[in-house]
């Protein structure tokens, strides 16, 4: 397998580290603005599912891990495992909670998802990068406030919260992304 | 860089900062002028193009080619610019730059950023933070709480930065989290700073940290006591680093002295080593009034103004799309 470099260290690149295969979760490049850069990184055991944090120099490699990513789109879920099938095969794979970990609260359906196989089992769940979703809930808004800053929190048609700015309004479509839980934009 | 597969194109053409994020930079820009109209500091500008590079070994600049072969690195701070007008007696001046670091992308990183960089002969560093209070207050920001730099370290990691060794840096740093060995004293410093010691800014919306080890003196007056310290200052909001100040050093034999310093670190590090900035010294050995001066980084001020923690989200078109 290839070396990858830090600042190859993308969301979702499966890298071993001490000997077991690793999602990188977050990888925030640190760097203050006359020092040293490192990249702080959030990996997750692919075995384990444990969340690991290492930081390091950047420009430090780490040997790519032999997993099978496949884009699938989500079906279903029946309340104990989240149901997918490959477009390409109709063949269906079921996800458990520890695969789907944060996926779930940002899927209403029928979205595209990558799944990494693992000697053929879903062993993780990635969300689409941003997704397009409705407030069902949030405090009214102070209108045309936008010089200054200030957030809020809102209820998203999937249960997800994300904070918003202020002048966004209850029922209004706005774009996510998953890989921060943060809120973008409004969707056009 | 290879061309975008066409299905990016499709759906990265659009900005993504959105009309309201347009809106809040425009009105940023705007307040700033304003303020630096108000108390009589000028705007200036001096070239993004310039014959020499920085030579601190952790920013790297780009290089660009003209047809004729003219080389020119694109300018990691208006610094060194601005000094020469301030040698030739400008007075207080300002000026909203793009500036370019090779190497820098994250949440809080984009390879060009705005940046706003003024400078006031006469002042010390604390009539620079009353300005800076001042500016913050314009924005609606609350006043800055001020830390001394030994003591935020003492704090955080029970060790004195001014007088501790290399030994004790790297037992600290692998303590904290860091993955391997082999960096100097001063980057290890760095990664404390950056790891431990800031997180005790989090409940101080705005902070200023100042008097760094010399080691991280960087541009500024070394102040001689015991210990000696840099005249350094950083400002950080919500514990994100948004500005760096100096009293600047104004001593043409101690800058020539540390750009040396710096070629020889770049050397060490196998980092190209680029041309001294002989315009810089020669208008520091003409006179460079004592003077304090400030950087801050507009699109990390934008990103806290609109509450949001990706610098994209501010950007019409980062990188990627650009």
């Amino acid at each position: 397998m290839a070396n990858y470099s830090t600042n190859e260290f993308k969301s979702g690149l499966k890298v071993m580290l001490d000997g077991d295969p690793c999602t990188i979760v977050e990888n925030e490049f640190v760097k203050p603005g006359k020092g040293q850069a490192f990249n702080r990184v959030k990996l997750r055991n692919l075995i384990t599912g444990r969340i690991l944090e290492k930081t390091f120099k950047s420009g430090d490699t780490l040997e790519g891990a032999d997993v099978l990513d496949l884009e699938m789109q989500y079906l279903y879920s029946d309340g104990e495992m989240w149901h997918f099938m490959d477009p390409n095969t109709f063949e269906q794979h079921a996800a458990d909670e520890k695969a789907m970990a944060d996926a779930a609260k940002w899927l209403k359906g029928e979205e595209t998802c990558t799944v990494t196989l693992y000697n053929g089992r879903p062993l993780n769940v990635m969300p689409p990068n941003t997704v397009t979703l409705q407030i069902t809930q949030t405090d009214p808004g102070v209108r045309g406030d936008t010089a200054t800053g200030g957030t809020k929190p809102a209820t998203l048609e999937t249960g997800a919260v994300v904070k918003v700015p202020l002048f966004i309004e209850e029922g209004e479509v706005i774009k996510v992304d998953t890989r921060s839980g943060e809120y973008l934009s409004r969707a056009k | 860089m290879s061309s975008l597969p066409e299905t990016d194109i499709a759906s990265d053409w659009p900005p993504v900062a959105g009309r309201d994020m347009l809106e809040l930079r425009a009105g940023l820009l705007a307040a700033i002028r304003g303020f630096m109209a108000e108390r009589g500091v000028l705007e200036v500008e001096t070239p993004l193009l310039s014959a020499t590079a920085v030579s601190d070994p952790a920013l790297e600049s780009f290089m660009v080619q003209g047809n004729d072969g003219m080389k020119f690195y694109l300018q990691a701070s208006p610094e060194f610019a601005m000094k020469r007008l301030l040698a030739t007696g400008s007075g207080p001046i300002y000026q909203i730059a793009k500036v370019f670091r090779d190497d820098e992308r994250g949440r809080r990183h984009h390879p060009e950023f705005s940046m706003l960089e003024w400078y006031r002969p006469g002042f010390e560093v604390d009539d620079m933070l009353e300005e800076v209070d001042a500016l913050l207050q314009q924005l609606k920001l609350p006043a800055t709480v001020r830390f001394d730099y030994a003591d935020l370290f003492r704090q955080a990691l029970g060790t004195d930065p001014h007088t501790a060794d290399h030994h004790t840096l790297q037992k600290l740093a692998t303590a904290n989290g860091l993955a391997g060995d082999g960096l100097s004293s001063a980057q290890l410093l760095d990664y404390l700073f950056s790891e431990a010691v800031i997180a005790q800014l989090q409940n101080h919306p705005c902070a200023v940290v100042k008097d760094f080890p010399v080691q991280q003196a960087a541009l500024a007056h070394i102040r001689p006591g015991q210990p000696p310290v840099a005249e350094r200052f950083e400002l950080f909001v919500d514990g994100v680093e948004i500005g760096n100040g100096f009293q600047e050093l104004t001593d043409a034999a101690e800058q020539r002295r540390r750009f040396l310093a710096d070629q020889a670190e770049r050397r060490r590090r196998g980092l190209p080593v680029r041309p001294l900035d002989e315009h810089l010294l020669a208008a520091l050995a003409a006179g460079l009034p004592d003077c304090c001066g400030i950087a801050l980084g507009l699109d990390r001020l934008l990103m806290i103004l609109a509450g949001v923690s990706h610098i994209d989200s501010v950007l019409a078109f980062p990188c990627e799309r650009a």
